[in-house]
């Protein structure tokens, strides 16, 4: 399935990129899942999403949790803990 | 509307003069208006430029401003939110809450702060002599936000 992926602020810088389209199984089924997938380029990717790193997602902008299904033509957007105000 | 995200600075007396315009039954007005500091953790801070996520940004506040409309009896609320580069004594952030009396509006006003910095996607990224960083996320406004959840927090 077709989704859109964001990565925002910092980890933007870290990645060396704003988003991307990705074509990915549709056994990736959860947030927590096209995590693990994106680690699994290793580098960059497995250092800035390593579990335990301050992380939050976003499902078609709205917060999301690991559980939270990913599902074709959604956008999924990863950043830092965000710091407005 | 509620909730404006923009690069220019904004006057808050002519704002809040607009909030509580033509609406007799309002006694009172809060507000909250968020500064750039010069130093921070330390170091002192030369620039800092605000990002924040198009789309999502205005949802989160909409959201936060309809939460806080449902839990106290105010009438009107504005979230102004500055992004891109700000310099030291600029401001960054309005919030007014009009509503008919003080206790409702400064609880609201502080809850949609208190959420506003811990649910709003903006980030911060400052100039300091050492560099640029990005500012780092405190558990002190998790903190602060989190204390919304206790049975007494309504209590204005």
């Amino acid at each position: 399935m077709k989704i859109k992926v964001l990565y925002l602020a910092s980890l933007r810088e870290r990645l060396g990129k704003a988003g991307e389209d990705l074509e990915i199984s549709p056994e990736t089924s959860t947030v927590a899942g096209l995590r693990t997938l994106l680690m699994a380029r290793g580098g960059a990717w497995q250092a800035a999403l390593a579990q335990g790193k301050a992380l939050r997602v976003a499902v078609n902008q709205e917060m999301a949790q690991p559980t939270t299904p990913v599902k074709p033509g959604d956008e999924i957007a990863f950043f830092p803990p965000v710091t407005g105000g | 509307m509620a909730v404006r995200i923009q690069t220019e600075d904004f006057d808050a007396g002519a704002e809040m003069a607009a909030l509580r315009r033509g609406n007799p039954k309002i006694g009172a007005v809060a507000s909250f208006i968020g500064v750039c500091r010069d130093v921070n953790d330390g170091d002192i801070v030369t620039k800092m430029t605000l990002e924040h996520y198009p789309g999502m940004t205005e949802k989160a506040l909409e959201k936060i401003v309809a939460e806080a409309k449902a839990r106290w009896d105010v009438m009107e609320v504005l979230v102004v939110h500055r992004v891109g580069e700000l310099k030291p004594a600029d401001q960054i952030v309005l919030v007014a809450v009009a509503g008919a009396h003080r206790g409702e509006a400064f609880a609201a006003c502080e809850f949609i702060m208190d959420y506003l910095k811990t649910r709003a996607p903006f980030w911060k990224k400052e100039e300091t002599p050492q560099g640029a960083r990005w500012v780092e996320a405190r558990s002190s406004d998790d903190d602060a936000a989190e204390r919304w959840n206790s049975p007494k927090a309504d209590v204005a």
